[in-house]
């Protein structure tokens, strides 16, 4: 995929951390996802400004052993799985985050 | 008392569950008569009603019986409908009104939707689980069909109160949770006692070839506590508001796996 990719959390999205895992609930359907470690990480940094390859530099190279370019294509994959479901918006351009939730409480 | 007042105070009754009483009106005096039958233990006439229902009876088959529940919000109202009901309710005005045949399933599915739709504003929730009062606390047995509420229940000892068979009621209250009794029953056919106590534990239920408690992650609790709590709204504020009510649970109060040989001795390690 060529350009840059943004994300933002999906205002039709409960989200909250407990413990490890990151649950996130959609609002229509009352769906229950389970994100794993790097769509926690992407979940966590879609704040509709930075863009998904800052997020991999920053974030997941720093903390996974895996090169970028195979980092930056396994989670734009990601980011549009997780688009499909609902959870992220994906988009070319930043986003507005107007009414995203707030990011979520942890507890453990 | 007048002739008028009368008929009034016969044309209704004030069903009390969780501590929120909800005034029924109807001119079909069998149907009263059903109900009164139906909620015995959860009648309280003293009460104030918080809100108001008129159930209009209709002839069966007005809907698809297949229908699923549907709650929906539009303009402040709420519109609730299976196939065997029609139902509108305006929390603002504190009124709503039901159409259905003269039975008593479809009322008991309405007052199970505006309850769990007031407790979601109040931090509570209604649970597919038994539950039940010993020495003073409440214990909640969660599961899906099969898992083993029913018969937890019916192993019950004669110190234990039980509070329902199948939907448990759990309202916030300060910085805890309390249990209150339901007449929404399960397989025992047996309405929970009209009681309440708080919350000490979640046991999300299993059988197994052994008696044993497990904790649980707090991912695990989260995830198998709202798998069993009630959603019946497509209203993205109320199911945002019931996953937020049911995380803060968990961090409250200990939830653990309950693993069950069928017999008495299970509630040796209840209380």
């Amino acid at each position: 995929m060529n350009g840059k990719l943004y994300l933002s959390r999906s205002p039709r999205i409960a989200a909250r951390k407990l413990g490890d895992e990151m649950l996130v609930m959609s609002g229509q359907g009352s769906t229950l996802f389970t994100l794993n470690p790097t769509a926690t990480i992407l979940w966590q940094a879609a704040d509709g400004a930075t863009s998904l390859d800052e997020i991999v530099d920053r974030r997941i190279c720093s903390e996974f052993e895996v090169g970028r370019e195979e980092a930056l294509r396994d989670a734009e994959v990601l980011a549009e799985d997780l688009a499909r479901h609902g959870i992220l918006l994906v988009s070319r351009e930043p986003i507005a985050r107007q009414d995203a939730p707030a990011q979520e409480q942890e507890q453990q | 008392m007048s002739a008028l007042a009368a008929q009034v105070e016969r044309s209704s009754l004030v069903i009390a569950i969780g501590g929120m009483p909800v005034r029924v009106h109807t001119e079909d005096s069998s149907f009263l008569e059903m109900l009164q039958s139906r909620y015995s233990g959860f009648l309280d006439s003293e009460q104030e009603a918080e809100y108001d229902f008129d159930v209009d009876i209709v002839a069966p088959g007005f809907g698809d019986p297949e229908a699923d529940v549907r709650v929906r919000q539009h303009s402040g109202r709420w519109l609730l409908q299976r196939g065997d009901f029609r139902a509108e309710w305006e929390p603002a005005s504190r009124t709503g009104r039901i159409w259905q045949s003269a039975n008593p399933y479809s009322i008991d599915a309405v007052l199970r939707i505006v309850h769990t739709l007031v407790l979601a504003k109040q931090g509570g929730f209604l649970l597919h689980a038994a539950s039940a009062i010993r020495n003073g606390k409440a214990f909640l047995f969660a599961g899906v069909s099969g898992a083993g509420k029913t018969t937890i229940s019916r192993l019950a000892p004669p110190d234990a109160t039980l509070l329902t068979d199948e939907i448990s009621y759990v309202r916030k209250v300060g910085d805890g949770y309390v249990a209150f009794g339901t007449p929404f029953t399960g397989e025992l056919a047996k309405l929970g006692e009209n009681a309440s106590a708080a919350v000490e534990a979640l046991y999300l239920l299993a059988q197994g070839p052994e008696n044993r408690v497990e904790p649980l992650t707090a991912g695990e609790a989260g995830r198998e506590l709202l798998a069993n709590v009630l959603f019946f709204a497509e209203d993205q504020e109320f199911v945002h508001t019931a996953f937020q009510s049911a995380c803060d649970f968990v961090h409250r109060v200990p939830v653990r796996r309950l693993t069950f040989v069928p017999d008495t001795r299970v509630w040796e390690m209840i209380g």
